[in-house]
């Protein structure tokens, strides 16, 4: 058989190019990205329908931390440009550069994740439990869904700066590590309408 | 089609100090009493602009392909369709059950 395994890990590294000219693997990517939308416009629309319809506090005027969270928000478009700039490095083969702002990148999402853990256990100690009040499982839900998506980022991009230094990433695996940021991207504008959506407009 | 052709570390830098600057206005204008009644629609168009400019330069919609943007504009589409349908559902049948 022509096809072997040769040729099928260079098919891996690659892609395959689709009728119209783009790579595959981008192709499912941003279909994803597309189905996302809809999970996460759910929970925003759930959110919203339910937003001042609490029978008992605490209500979210009374918990909410917005320098706190607009720390958080400062963290995450900073991992944004962290991504860019790693991407950017690894197309032009700076691996060193690539790995420096690929663990950068990481680093503030753990930092966004440690502000999110941290925000969670001090509305719990101050009463807003899951089940607590329509806000509390409203916005649970919905920060919860995008913080396991930012941790599923982070691991993600660890696993990219650990094959990195193991020397297995370079400028053929581009297309990789581009992935990877439109993934952390969308975790970003997701946050950013969150953090208007909750935080702001209360 | 590559996006380095169109997009550098200056571009990068630039975006990343815009959406720094929206979020310290977004966050400024939230605590000024004066923009209370026009807070909502602002602060929504602001959201709006920095969604847009990640969207466009960081995950480079701007420069590749076409079907990308059609891929990821349909259920963005769809998904605000949805929370704006759900709100008037939601709010129509609170009025027609409270009367008011």
């Amino acid at each position: 058989m022509a096809y072997n395994t040769d040729t099928h890990a260079v098919a891996v590294a690659h892609g395959h190019a689709t009728f119209m000219g783009v790579d595959n693997r981008k192709m499912a990517f941003w279909a994803f990205i597309g189905s996302e939308c809809l999970l996460f416009g759910s929970l925003i629309a759930t959110y919203l329908v339910y937003k001042g319809r609490s029978l008992v506090g605490p209500y979210p005027h009374e918990i909410l931390n917005i320098p706190f969270t607009s720390f958080s928000t400062f963290d995450l478009l900073m991992s944004s440009l962290a991504m860019v700039l790693a991407l950017a490095a690894v197309q032009r083969g700076d691996m060193k550069k690539g790995k420096l702002w690929l663990l950068v990148t990481a680093l503030l999402g753990l930092v966004f994740l440690g502000g999110q853990f941290w925000e969670f256990s001090h509305f719990v100690h101050e009463g807003l439990g899951l089940t607590t009040n329509l806000f509390g499982s409203t916005f649970y839900v919905l920060t919860g869904t995008h913080g396991a998506h930012v941790t599923v980022g982070v691991i993600w991009l660890l696993t990219l700066w650990i094959q990195a230094l193991r020397g297995k990433l370079g400028p053929q695996n581009a297309v990789t590590v581009e992935i990877t940021g439109l993934y952390w991207h969308f975790v970003d504008v997701v946050w950013i309408v969150i953090f208007t959506v909750v935080y702001l407009i209360q | 089609m590559s996006e380095q052709a169109h997009a550098t570390t200056g571009t990068y830098l630039r975006i990343a100090a815009i959406l720094v600057m929206i979020t310290l206005i977004e966050v400024g204008i939230f605590y000024v009493p004066v923009f209370q009644s026009v807070l909502v629609p602002l602060l929504l168009v602001l959201s709006a602009v920095k969604f847009t400019l990640v969207v466009m330069f960081y995950m480079h919609l701007k420069f590749d392909n076409r079907f990308f943007t059609f891929l990821f504009g349909g259920p963005l589409l769809l998904a605000l369709v949805v929370v704006v349908s759900l709100l008037f559902i939601f709010y129509g049948a609170v009025r027609l059950r409270t009367g008011m």
